[in-house]
């Protein structure tokens, strides 16, 4: 490794900015003209539109426009729709509800955008938005999926009946109920995955520009794809013709999935600003954010595992129940699916695997994928199983998980997954060594001398990523390709501008991706500029989730330096008369190798730009693009221990350690890396004691709609991490990566949930375990 | 609406203007006076990504009215690095150590960090994860943050740094 390529732990090149204060969110744009929206969204949860009186909003002071439902329908906007086709076991294609970006008949949750105004200020907006007056009939409201399902449930959406979007199987149904039957041992659990709200610290904010001379839209965004965005507003809502709409994700402050989905403020807000003729600016406030944002996981699955007289793993059941809120969200049907039953498989050999899915409407948020999207409820439900199942059999938790690891590669799973490459002992090995698992019985006995209860717990995660192969995800219903692609720029002078489809919104990647750069040529990453975010700059790109930036996004870059390294080499030896497989660069140096001829790397770029003197035939320039497409999921993998310690006269968990040993496969930048293990752990302690989104069952208002009310966690809440990594290439990209960015968010709830409920020792304990939670588990249990 | 006259001082330069009673600090700072580095998180006083250091104190600028500030002195993130423009000791400890992703909680973070540290220039671990526990990360963990300004202290006091024992 160089300096600063791959596997250089080097300083982030964008930082400089961020700590500055010189960063440019969306909600730092200003256009000259500019003007203030604020919506009015629905108070109820459930209920039909009679009227909607804008009369006296329009006379407020500073009014310019209050824009409605009719009048956007009446325009040809379209409705918001879900990009990936899910059929039932019968045979039937999902459910899906119409979701207006402004409502015109009916509300379906508190939040659901009704109408707009666009002012001078936003104090203006605001207050005349409260003048708006809409004349709602208020209907009875459900908000829990297992209560949306029973007979009598308000009807959400009417083409689809019992409020059922699909119910899907995937899986060997008989040979599982067969293996259950003749099985030595079954445990069997009841979980609920808690609903969570993403929370990225910037809120989302759209500006929408309508260029009436150019006929020209340009929307600013806070998103995590623009080019997806750009797409789904062009090909469904029908806002502006590909070309004649820009999308420009500025710097990003966090996304977590919530910032891959187009919502209808985007929409509007284009719209707005053709109708109004001024650039139309939104920003949501943090109660906004938490009633609209898209939320993520609300599971309730019954798991059962079936093990032979040897403890063997036979057989695994899922059967669940997701909540999927008022509307399909983009990506909302496959995060249950795709993403999520297919990895029932775990790290361990299970001959028979059969999952049930019912999705289902309520009067919430709409749901879709939040950071690790389907897999972190998968691995709650598998891992909180084998710890159970370990206790219930009397046998270590560590050594049950070892005699059911898969252990030859490629292998390929009951349901549809083959993973090419890992070593799941080598994970176990390495965090029981640091978390030191032999030596708990000591630290257990101390605790209990100090009246504190103490537990250990550990999970052994996989996960799906680099999503993934285009021809496979379009086989399972996707409505787009997963690609990724990349254009390699090399000035006459030398410097280097990478263009690609992904997008940072705090991975780093304007400096790791400088360092594959680094890594190739020997040039420093400060003359290579990452270029990302616009569609008018980049060409095409699907984005940045499910922890495909490195193992999909940059695969395409490799792809497009492949390009100029040839093209690089070839005119080299041209001009230095020597043979193209004689040509070395590094170091910033073009050589012939085993001798002294070398050019300066910048006088190759000048030769290929001046084009005096290039090989026959060949065009000037040194510029190349190039698309990846995965030829399949990657699967990051690892093992996760947490030590905690309950104080029993309060419930109070404290997390004495917590142990993640990662196989990422090959890293570019382990500072980078273990950034995103830490933020991912603190987000699934979060959601393991912290977290929990709560809507009034009558009325269906989000009561936990600010930081009051929905326990973030803190400085002071959270533990060190001890983390290392365990290395197994991937086999199905150019640098063997993995991918890192979910894996803390799936492996640490388990963890932390198999320790405390062996501290209580009662299994029966929901997420968040708040103290109140714990104490009365520990209560029930004495 | 009648607005009201107010005189402050900004990273060490004086300001005159003329703002709505209820405009609040924060969007004085963002709109009136092009200081995009304070963030607005949340608008009710939890996330502390719009805090600055206002007469020598930690103020979570979206919970100030811009009339409250006058006649006080006021530091953003654009004014904490050196006259000469070198990062100051916490600038560099948050890229040393990586203690931002995303950057938008940053700012609020480095002025909250810088006061700490005014407060207490040689705090234990315990104390730099509960004298930042008003402002939140969604990123990082805080791991990171915590190591941040451990090396700020360090540098600060001449002292060498150790990371938190993890």
């Amino acid at each position: 490794m160089g300096m600063e390529g791959i596997g250089a732990r080097v300083e982030r090149k964008e930082d400089k900015r961020f700590i500055t204060g010189k960063g440019r969110y969306t909600d730092d744009m200003v256009v000259p003209g500019m003007k203030h929206a604020h919506f009015v969204r629905s108070p109820h949860a459930h209920a039909s539109i009679r009227n909607i009186d804008t009369s006296t909003a329009m006379k407020m002071p500073g009014v310019i426009g209050v824009l409605a439902g009719d009048e956007l329908a009446s325009d040809g906007i379209g409705s918001l729709i879900c990009g990936w086709m899910i059929h039932s076991k019968d045979g039937s294609p999902m459910n899906m509800g119409d979701w207006r970006p402004l409502a015109q008949t009916k509300v379906r949750y508190v939040g659901d955008a009704v109408a707009v105004v666009v002012a001078d200020t936003k104090a203006q907006a605001r207050d005349a938005a409260e003048a708006v007056i809409v004349d709602y009939d208020v209907l009875p409201a459900v908000t829990e999926a297992v209560d949306a399902l029973k007979d009598g449930a308000p009807l959400i959406h009417d083409n689809a009946p019992g409020n059922l979007i699909y119910d899907w199987e995937i899986g060997d149904s008989a040979a599982v109920d067969a293996a259950i039957a003749g099985a030595a041992h079954v445990t069997r659990l009841d979980l609920v995955n808690n609903r969570l709200v993403p929370n990225a610290m910037e809120p989302r904010a759209a500006l929408g520009h309508y260029d009436e001379g150019e006929d020209h839209y340009t929307c600013w965004t806070t998103s995590q794809n623009p080019h997806v965005a750009r797409l789904v507003m062009s090909a469904f809502y029908n806002v502006a013709p590909e070309n004649k709409l820009r999308v420009i994700a500025p710097d990003v402050g966090g996304g977590f999935g919530s910032k891959i989905y187009i919502y209808p403020e985007e929409i509007v807000c284009l719209w707005a600003s053709k109708k109004t003729g001024v650039p139309v600016k939104w920003v949501a406030d943090r109660t906004e954010s938490f009633l609209t944002d898209a939320h993520g996981r609300d599971h309730v699955t019954t798991i059962q595992m079936a093990f032979d007289a040897d403890n063997k793993m036979l057989a695994v059941k899922a059967d669940t129940i997701a909540n999927l809120g008022a509307y399909m969200s983009l990506f909302s049907s496959v995060v249950p699916t795709f993403l999520h039953a297919i990895l029932y498989s775990g790290q361990y050999v299970i001959p028979a695997i059969h999952c049930n899915m019912r999705t289902v409407y309520t009067n919430t948020a709409p749901v879709d994928a939040y950071r690790g999207a389907g897999r972190p409820e998968t691995t709650f439900a598998l891992e909180r199983v084998v710890e159970t199942a370990a206790r219930e059999l009397g046998i270590s938790p560590a050594e049950l998980r070892r005699k059911n690891y898969i252990r030859e590669f490629p292998y390929q799973t009951p349901v549809i997954l083959c993973y090419d490459s890992g070593n799941y002992e080598a994970s176990l090995d390495a965090a029981m060594t640091a978390a030191d698992y032999n030596g708990f019985p000591g630290r257990k006995a101390e605790a209990e001398a100090r009246g504190m209860k103490r537990g250990i717990g550990m999970s052994s995660y996989i996960e799906a990523c680099g999503i993934a192969p285009s021809a496979a995800v379009g086989s399972l219903g996707a409505g787009v390709g997963l690609w990724e692609s990349a254009e390699v720029r090399v000035n006459a002078v030398g410097t280097i501008e990478v263009l690609t489809g992904s997008h940072s919104h705090g991975q780093g990647h304007e400096t790791t991706f400088a360092q594959l750069v680094a890594q190739r040529f020997g040039v420093g990453i400060d003359s290579v500029s990452i270029v990302h975010g616009d569609t008018d700059k980049v060409q095409m790109g699907m984005g940045t989730y499910g922890s495909r930036s490195g193992a999909v996004g940059m695969s395409a870059v490799v792809k497009a330096l492949d390009k100029v390294e040839a093209k690089a080499k070839k005119i080299a030896a041209h001009l230095m008369e020597a043979d193209e497989a004689d040509i070395v660069i590094e170091g910033g140096q073009v050589k012939v190798a085993g001798t002294d001829k070398a050019l300066g790397w910048h006088e190759v770029s000048l030769n290929a730009y001046t084009a005096h003197n290039l090989p026959d035939g060949m065009e000037p320039g040194l510029k190349e693009g190039a698309f990846f497409d995965p030829t399949n999921f990657s699967f990051p993998a690892g093992c996760h221990i947490c030590e905690v310690e309950v104080d029993p006269e309060t419930g109070k968990t404290e997390i004495v350690q917590f142990v993640a040993a990662d196989d990422f496969g090959n890293i570019i930048n382990p500072m980078v890396v273990e950034g995103q293990v830490h933020g991912g752990v603190a987000q699934g302690i979060g959601q393991a004691l912290l977290e929990g989104t709560h809507y009034d069952p009558e009325t269906g208002q989000l009561l936990t709609a600010s930081y009051m009310d929905y326990t973030m966690p803190r400085a002071d809440d959270l533990p060190g991490y001890t983390v290392s990594n365990t290395v197994t290439p991937a086999t199905t990209n150019p640098l063997g990566i993995k991918g890192c960015g979910e894996a803390g968010a799936i492996g640490a709830p388990p963890a932390v949930i198999n320790a405390i409920t062996d501290a209580i020792g009662n299994n029966d304990l929901a997420m968040p375990a708040t103290p109140q939670r714990v104490w009365a588990a520990l209560r029930s249990a004495q | 609406m009648t607005k009201s006259h107010i005189e402050l001082t900004i990273n060490g330069k004086k300001v005159e203007a003329l703002v709505e009673p209820r405009t609040l600090l924060i969007h004085f700072l963002r709109e009136q006076q092009n200081l995009t580095g304070a963030h607005i998180g949340c608008d009710t006083g939890h996330c502390g990504a719009c805090t600055v250091d206002m007469d020598d104190m930690s103020v979570k600028s979206c919970m100030t009215f811009a009339v409250q500030a006058h006649g006080t002195e006021i530091t953003t993130i654009e004014g904490v690095a050196h006259a000469d423009g070198t990062l100051s000791a916490l600038q560099e400890g948050f890229r040393m150590m990586h203690g931002l992703q995303c950057g938008f909680c940053t700012p609020g973070m480095i002025l909250r960090a810088h006061r700490l540290l005014q407060e207490n220039p040689t705090p234990t671990e315990d104390e730099i994860r509960h004298g930042i526990s008003g402002n939140l990360c969604r990123c990082t963990g805080y791991v990171n943050i915590v190591k941040s300004i451990q090396y700020a202290a360090a540098k600060i006091n001449g002292t060498p740094f150790q990371e938190a024992a993890e």
